[in-house]
């Protein structure tokens, strides 16, 4: 085993040399702690690779029943990878996380930076904000089906018989999409805001008292001090808020069944159509494996994004 | 009980392919164990472990083999050669 200082090889068992801090040596790590892993390595060799494995197994068959299958080879994939209702779902998939990240990433920061400091403010202001965090997926999107009934939904009525703008989610698509965007931000922007407050808080009394001896702006003061010590937090709100969005099924599923027509049907949405409702196992695997795929990709990049600002050594 | 793993409904190809997959990190595992590799900068603009860049291999290979499937009509042992040195590319100077 060696190692590189400064371009020379210097051979020695027991050292690690990390790229970041300089010259700096570590004791190379014992990997027998890894044995310690192993009970959960066999859980999650149950609950998740046998069932991948199994997926992976049915993708590449035709499946009639049990002990009834036929050997298609790729012919799923391609009939997967051709669909025009998945290319659709997933488009509409990634227009659904990214508005979900462009609203929802400001407004939290908004609502934590507007958020009291000290008093009695602050534990009222944090239960009211999590309260929409607390509540059942499926509850939420009963209460947004009622929420926006045209008949007695509160939301629905006003819209339609206070203001006399015709809004009917079940009716027409950009209705459905105003309703799913709406619940999905009311959800989850407490999540950001929560996180972003917590970044907030941790930022020392020192560096405000500083700005204010330079005469800075609030704006600045946001810019220079605020956003760069909140850098870690916002990823990890980024990640979670990205990836949650681009798994989502129980809510829009509840509110409006993926319609009306395809309107809604996003990718999980899709896939438990093809995989459940229609029971076509060969294709729903095929259809799991690349959605599988993109997330693992997504999951990669964010998590290496994330490993780095780590390093950055910001919060 | 059955134990049978007949629910799995296993085909020779997917035997295979999961079988391989599973011998490479136990193999990777062994010889971590045996000679410890460091973390190490090539043409992927982060540096990476052997792990890395065995997952990196494989990851990126699920996307040429739906390209192949989704785009092309070639049969698929040439797609099983390009991965495989894809995959041999990326473990050595990756």
């Amino acid at each position: 085993m060696w190692v590189s200082v400064l371009g020379v090889r210097v051979s020695g068992d027991h050292f690690n040399l990390t790229r970041y801090g300089g010259l700096i040596m570590e004791k190379w790590p014992n990997n027998r702690a890894w044995l310690l892993v192993l009970p959960v390595f066999v859980i999650v060799a149950f609950s998740a690779i046998i069932p991948l494995m199994t997926v992976i197994n049915y993708s590449v068959q035709d499946i009639f029943g049990p002990g009834q299958s036929v050997f298609v080879g790729t012919e799923w994939f391609g009939q997967m990878l051709g669909n025009e209702r998945l290319h659709d779902a997933l488009w509409r998939q990634f227009l659904f996380s990214g508005l979900v990240l462009l609203i929802e990433m400001p407004l939290g920061i908004l609502i934590a930076l507007a958020m009291p400091k000290k008093g009695w403010g602050v534990p009222a202001s944090l239960v009211t904000i999590a309260l929409p965090l607390l509540i059942p997926w499926n509850t939420i999107g009963t209460i947004w089906i009622i929420f926006t009934r045209p008949d007695i939904g509160l939301f629905g009525y006003g819209m339609n018989k206070l203001l006399g703008i015709p809004f009917d989610h079940t009716a027409t698509s950009l209705d459905a999409w105003i309703t799913v965007m709406l619940m999905e931000v009311w959800h989850w922007t407490p999540l950001v805001a929560l996180l972003a407050y917590a970044g907030l808080r941790a930022i020392p009394e020192a560096y405000y008292q500083a700005a204010r001896i330079d005469g800075a702006s609030a704006w600045s003061t946001f810019l220079y001090i605020q956003l760069p010590k909140m850098r870690g937090v916002l990823t990890i709100a980024f990640l979670l808020r990205f990836m949650d969005s681009f798994l989502i099924y129980a809510e829009p599923f509840v509110l409006t069944g993926g319609g009306p027509g395809n309107a809604t049907t996003f990718l999980s949405i899709y896939l438990v159509k093809i995989a459940l409702l229609q029971f076509d196992l060969g294709p729903g695997g095929a259809f799991s494996l690349i959605y599988f795929v993109i997330v693992l990709l997504f999951s990669f990049i964010f998590y290496q994004a994330l490993q780095r600002v780590g390093k950055g050594g910001t919060v | 009980m059955d134990f049978t793993l007949k629910w799995m409904v296993w085909t020779v190809p997917t035997a295979i392919f999961c079988g391989s997959i599973i011998i490479i990190v136990l193999a990777m595992a062994v010889w971590q164990t045996v000679s410890p590799s460091l973390e190490r900068k090539g043409f992927l603009p982060i540096p990476t472990t052997p792990g890395d860049r065995f997952f990196m291999g494989v990851l990126t290979s699920a996307y040429i083999f739906f390209a192949w499937v989704g785009l092309t009509q070639f049969p698929l042992w040439i797609l099983l050669l390009i991965v495989v040195c894809w995959v041999l590319v990326v473990m050595i100077w990756g």
